[in-house]
């Protein structure tokens, strides 16, 4: 196998962790915002206490794929860049809003009502921002981003701002929701507060499903090139088969209350939809003007990217491990250490 | 203004931005550490509450630093994409390097954060450790991605990019050991001036507070070894630029004529129309001196070099007496302080230096910024010095105000809310505030 195609793989791994990851830090916001019910606020309290000591570092895997993207790939980084560089911005004002009022409503001490206000900077912005991803997304897959030489020459609006985009904004926002809902079953502490997360997360089950109907259908017009992989190539095919399995086991799993196997059944099912992405457009970049191989960075500075990873590897897995171990939701009654002191 | 000059002021306001949160992130960890091993050692109680302040102004600190740090990850891209598009493979490796340390620094945090009570005291201390090794290491590896943009070296330069790349030459191009040590030292030493000043303010109001006492004492020692470090650093630093970038140390000292036994200009103004420099104090000899070791050493003037390749030479002279005159004052309040420790076997306590401490407090962000200023300007007009000019590296997206406004809008608002937030957390502190009752005992009545 290249390096080209090792780094890609890699690449595409990555986004997985950061849709996992990222992606249900993002939904633990949105959940933050349409809390309701009688629980309210210990809905609110748990996704903070889940949040609190692992959002900064679910939000560095994006940093890794930017920096992967840039080192490994560094033309299409800059085609991106420049083609994406009104969405990309508007995403980075929402982490940057979301991330410090996550932080401000943690420590202000002046009361309630300043904390009310931090609390709906930092849930709007955790809608906005995978809405925006979702279309960066859409707009590299849709094979309206030309370039020609090293010129992007299709705009700065256009490739983002189509229906096919806005579907795949719908669907990220959606599965990143269901995916928060499905994690946040598992870490209450409580039978009614499980039982309210176990609805969200059967509601945004249907969502994630209906967005990925509009999705596909927006497919055969918006993005040529995905349709026909899916309509021709068995891989993709079964991809997206194994896909459907694990959406509809985690929905059942989650129907029967199995919440720690329904909590695989939808990482499955997240991962499994992040990977169909990357192979619908793989050998491509940017679809159609970028490949992996015309993007490379020299052999050497990618197999001295590829050292630094297994070290990286190395560094940050089993800490990683360390983090979510000390932090793993404890048995009932004995989870109230780690706050308010 | 063009979009050149918005990309420009865009880039240099998310740093500046950034850099102060990166030191706080690179410096407090130590500190907080500290104060956890003090507290361990003598059982004193204030040490623990100490660390937990400083782990809380951490918190809040490294969460601006992290997220203005995305920023600056996309923006490399956003602002400057041709650079990236042709060097971000040579770079590619401390910047991936820095992401790895930058993890571990994130995930040790929030392990010591939210941890105290969870884990053993020892694994409590020992992600307290981590925390600064990485956070230092993060800091030392972006450091040379800066180290390069100077000094490029690992690859062979061509009009349609770099090729023969050798990354490991390239990640430690010329002079990379003196610029990362000043770095690294700047950001403990801006951190420990910086909370020094602020325990020195308190016990101006309060001086019967032990609590700030000893808050002081932590800092005092960092602040003061940093600042007697600083110039002997500093001056290597500076001896190496003098040999590898003579056009940048021209535009630092005003020099603009070669000569031999060049004078030391202190402060002053250069004008590049009359190449002078007016209400400059001159040292005779002092800058040859000072760059080569030898009074009569030839120092090359900026005539010597073709005029569209000069630095902006009154910001980056102004910017360089500001750094240096920042400095010596820093160094000579350390060597007061450390006198004062050594004769009387006490950190002073005097109302007079007190003052002093407090008027310092700031200068070593001062000095951060200034110092930082001197090398992106006096890099100017290159982003990779003598290969890739900056104004070629732009993107061309246009109405670049736009993004630069906004980001201005954001980071004052910010920077407004971090100070309150802080003021708010030292406020806690305070003598008064303590008797109040039981419940406002120990502070962060609230969450955390």
């Amino acid at each position: 196998m290249s390096t080209d195609a090792v780094l890609g793989f890699v690449l595409a791994g990555t986004f997985v962790l950061y849709a996992l990851f990222g992606g249900a830090d993002f939904g633990g916001g949105v959940w933050d915002l349409l809390s309701f019910g009688p629980r309210k606020a210990e809905q609110r309290a748990l996704i903070a206490r889940a949040m609190g000591p692992v959002w900064e570092v679910n939000h560095i895997w994006l940093i890794v794929g930017v920096v992967l993207l840039f080192a490994g790939f560094p033309r299409a980084f800059a085609a991106l860049s420049v083609a994406l560089h009104v969405p990309l911005t508007l995403l980075l004002l929402g982490i940057v809003f979301r991330g410090a009022a996550f932080t401000f409503r943690t420590y202000d001490m002046r009361g309630d009502a300043a904390q009310r206000q931090w609390g709906l900077v930092f849930s709007g912005a955790s809608i906005v921002a995978p809405l925006l991803l979702g279309m960066c997304v859409g707009a590299v897959v849709s094979g309206s981003i030309r370039v020609e030489g090293r010129v992007v020459v299709s705009g700065f609006f256009a490739s983002w701002l189509s229906p096919f985009s806005w579907a795949v904004g719908v669907l990220a926002l959606a599965l990143f929701a269901f995916l928060a809902a499905v994690f946040l079953t598992h870490e209450a502490s409580g039978a009614e507060l499980r039982e309210d997360f176990r609805k969200r997360a059967l509601g945004a089950g249907v969502a994630v499903f209906i967005a990925a109907l509009v999705v596909l259908l927006l497919a055969r017009e918006g993005a040529p090139r995905v349709w026909e992989g899916l309509s021709r190539s068995p891989f993709a095919l079964a991809l997206h088969g194994a896909t459907g399995v694990a959406a509809v086991t985690a929905f059942a799993l989650l129907w029967t209350r199995r919440f720690q196997w329904a909590r695989l059944a939808a990482a499955l099912q997240a991962g499994l939809i992040v990977l169909g992405w990357a192979a619908s457009q793989y050998p491509y970049l940017v679809v159609p003007d970028v490949t992996l191989q015309g993007a490379a960075a020299s052999p050497a500075a990618q197999r001295l990217l590829l050292i630094a990873l297994a070290v990286g590897a190395l560094t940050v897995i089993p800490s990683i491990a360390l983090l979510f171990r000390v932090f793993r939701p404890r048995p009932e009654g004995a989870s109230t250490g780690d706050s308010g002191h | 203004m063009t979009d050149l000059l918005y990309a420009r002021a865009q880039m240099g306001l998310s740093l500046a931005f950034h850099i102060v949160f990166a030191a706080a992130g690179v410096a407090l960890p130590v500190l907080m550490v500290l104060s956890d091993w003090k507290q361990r050692r003598t059982g004193d109680a204030d040490y623990r509450k100490l660390s937990q302040k400083l782990a809380k102004g951490t918190a809040i600190l490294f969460a601006v630093g992290a997220v203005s740090g995305t920023v600056l990850s996309f923006e490399l891209g956003l602002l400057w994409p041709e650079f990236m598009g042709q060097y971000g493979e040579v770079i590619g490796l401390p910047f991936s390097l820095e992401g790895v340390a930058f993890f571990t620094e994130a995930i040790f945090l929030g392990i010591y954060l939210y941890g105290r009570e969870r884990v053993s005291p020892g694994l409590h201390l020992f992600s307290g450790v981590m925390v600064a090794v990485s956070g230092a290491a993060s800091a030392f590896f972006v450091t040379l991605v800066n180290v390069f943009m100077n000094d490029p070296s690992g690859f062979v330069a061509t009009p349609h990019g770099p090729t023969d790349i050798e990354p490991l030459k390239a990640m430690f191009s010329p002079g990379w050991l003196t610029q990362t040590s000043h770095v690294l030292l700047s950001c403990y030493q801006a951190s420990a001036f910086a909370m020094a000043g602020i325990h020195a303010f308190v016990l101006l109001r309060h001086p019967g507070s032990a609590f700030h006492r000893k808050a002081l004492s932590v800092a005092l020692p960092l602040a003061c070894v940093t600042a007697l470090l600083q110039p002997v650093v500093g001056d290597l630093s500076a001896k190496h630029v003098a040999k590898a970038q003579p056009v940048k140390l021209a535009a630092m000292e005003g020099q603009f004529e070669t000569e031999r036994g060049a004078p030391l200009r202190v402060g002053g103004l250069p004008d590049v129309e009359t190449g002078t420099v007016s209400h400059a104090l001159d040292i005779p000899k002092g800058l040859s001196i000072l760059a080569f070791g030898d009074p009569n050493a030839e120092v090359k003037g900026l005539n010597e070099f073709p005029r569209d390749t000069w630095p902006p030479v009154a910001k980056v002279h102004v910017a360089f007496q500001v750094m240096v005159g920042t400095g010596s004052a820093m160094a000579l309040l350390a060597l007061v302080t450390l006198g004062y420790r050594w004769r009387r076997k006490a950190w002073p306590s005097g109302r007079k230096m007190m003052w002093a401490w407090l008027v310092s407090g700031p200068l070593g962000l001062v000095a951060l910024e200034a110092g930082w200023l001197v090398t992106e300007w006096g890099r100017q007009p290159w982003i990779v010095r003598g290969v890739m000019r900056t104004a070629d590296a732009v993107t061309p997206v246009p109405h670049l105000a736009a993004p630069f406004w906004t980001f201005t809008v954001v980071y004052v608002f910010l920077g407004v809310v971090v100070v309150a937030l802080l003021k708010r957390q030292v406020a806690d502190t305070l003598p008064d505030r303590e008797p109040k009752g039981p419940d406002a005992k120990g502070g962060g009545a609230h969450v955390h």
